[in-house]
């Protein structure tokens, strides 16, 4: 027997509230599997368990701000015998009862049907709590929705899915959850707390990017409009890549000792409009190459600004990498995200006189900057993950 | 494409990539990406939406031609 605790999603967080169970007490569920949707500061998030078990019983109230560490759920172990309960095979589909609220089972997230066939319409719509909700506060006519559900009921994930055709006239609201003011207080709480305790060191080389966006040009030319990559795509498997040769950057500073990552959960920091910022991973981008980082940033950035994070995106991150962009300043010099003990940054792509060979060219270049933990590491190592970098982007055939 | 088919077919578009974004108070000589503070990503899916109402085949040497309204209206059939 264990208990499912409510997870911190970032040093930002203090509390959240339980939306909506995407399980039901009696509920097989295994390891990664989605549980639990919570409201939070950076707006609606998709929790998963680690562990293989059967979900006991709910014990976190809907709707209450609890803090971080609050026992959401008992969980009863794979390995354990519960007595009394005979726990279902774990491969038997979770039978939810009918017409009960939140019937959005386990299978319904690890398995949907790859094309969900669209209802016949006429007859009641069979959702989650919370998927009606979404409808409604986007205007989207359930009936219309396919449904991937437990007997193709209709989940949150389906409506976050639907297009706008099935908008049913009313406008659409903007990103569901998100208070801007409470945003801010929690980036401010957190990056107060890194510059109290981390002894952040900054380091700044300049990258001529001619290369890497030759390359990219010339990669794009055989591409269709929606599977051309962008330049940060380049800069993400650039600096992954960096990151997993250089151990020393990639993990946490948790208790006083730090902890080296196995893989490297590249954070990518956000920024949301109407204000705020928020990071989340590309996990183990070290062995995802550029279509599949393209296709991660692209969902990444969708499911920041729509909702629908994960929260091991949230609290997986072992480093992250904040990029301003075409249009932004020339450089930026970022705080560290505890318990990382790095971060990178990347100014906005500019054309500048450059040497080659004793001449000077007019090329693009970018500014990239580190800000380190003296704590874990010092300016020479940090150098050497800089040049690291830089290195790979004069080489973009190797990326 | 008319200049004003464009500007409801880009307002289509946009409600998914910017919902908040007003349209309305962009001029049709006025770079959209600065006037509404879309990032790449925004951009290319913007690129992408055109595509796939239009047809039109748009190269990414063409990109600069769709930063205004009067420059998509011009540039697409």
């Amino acid at each position: 027997m264990s208990e499912f605790l409510l997870p911190s999603l970032g040093a930002d967080m203090e509390s959240a509230r339980v939306v909506e169970w995407l399980v039901d007490e009696g509920d097989v569920v295994k390891s990664g599997d989605l549980v639990v949707v919570l409201e939070t500061d950076k707006g609606a998030i998709d929790v998963e368990i680690f562990e293989d078990g059967v979900i006991e019983r709910y014990v976190a109230p809907l709707d209450v701000e609890l803090p971080v560490g609050t026992v959401l759920a008992i969980v009863r172990g794979a390995d354990a015998t519960g007595a009394g309960v005979a726990a279902p095979p774990p491969t038997a589909p979770a039978v939810p009862a009918a017409g009960e609220p939140g019937v959005t089972a386990t299978a319904a997230v690890t398995a949907p049907p790859a094309v969900p066939a669209p209802r016949a319409t006429g007859g009641p719509v069979r959702a989650s709590p919370l998927a009606r909700r979404l409808a409604r506060e986007h205007g989207i006519d359930l009936g219309t929705v396919a449904g991937s559900g437990p007997d193709g009921a209709v989940v949150a994930r389906d409506v976050r899915r639907a297009g706008p055709e099935h908008a049913a006239g009313q406008p659409r609201t903007p990103r569901r959850g998100f208070d801007a003011a409470a945003m801010r207080r929690a980036i401010g709480a957190a990056m107060t707390r890194a510059k109290r305790d981390i002894p952040h060191y900054y380091l700044s080389t300049q990258v001529c990017l001619a290369p890497a966006l030759a390359w990219l040009a010339h990669a794009n030319a055989e591409r269709s409009v929606n599977e051309r990559l962008l330049p940060a795509v380049l800069l993400l498997r650039a600096s992954a890549l960096a990151l997993a040769g250089h151990p020393g950057f990639n993990g946490h500073f948790v208790d006083d000792h730090y902890v080296p990552a196995d893989a490297v959960n590249l954070g990518w920091a956000i920024a949301l409009r109407g204000g705020g910022l928020v990071a989340p991973a590309i996990l183990d981008a070290e062995t995802q190459d550029l279509d599949a980082l393209m296709a991660a940033l692209r969902d990444l950035v969708r499911r920041a600004r729509g909702g629908g994070l994960r929260a091991s995106e949230l609290n997986r991150a072992t480093a992250t990498v904040t990029s301003l962009g075409e249009r932004g300043a020339e450089a930026v010099w970022p705080v560290i995200h505890p318990p990382q003990v790095v971060m990178l940054g990347f100014g906005s792509i500019v054309t500048r006189p450059w040497v080659v060979d004793d001449r000077i060219s007019a090329l693009s270049v970018v500014t990239l900057t580190l800000a380190g933990d003296h704590r874990v590491s010092d300016g020479h190592a940090g150098s050497l993950l800089l040049e690291d970098i830089a290195a790979r982007l004069q080489a973009p055939e190797t990326l | 494409m008319h200049i004003d088919a464009t500007r409801e077919l880009v307002a289509r578009l946009l409600a998914d990539i910017a919902p908040e974004a007003e349209l309305t108070a962009v001029g049709d000589d006025e770079d959209v990406r600065s006037a509404l503070d879309l990032d790449s990503m925004d951009f290319l899916n913007l690129v992408v939406g055109l595509h796939e109402a239009t047809g039109a085949d748009i190269p990414e040497t063409d990109y600069p031609r769709l930063f205004t309204l009067i420059g998509m209206a011009d540039y697409l059939p």
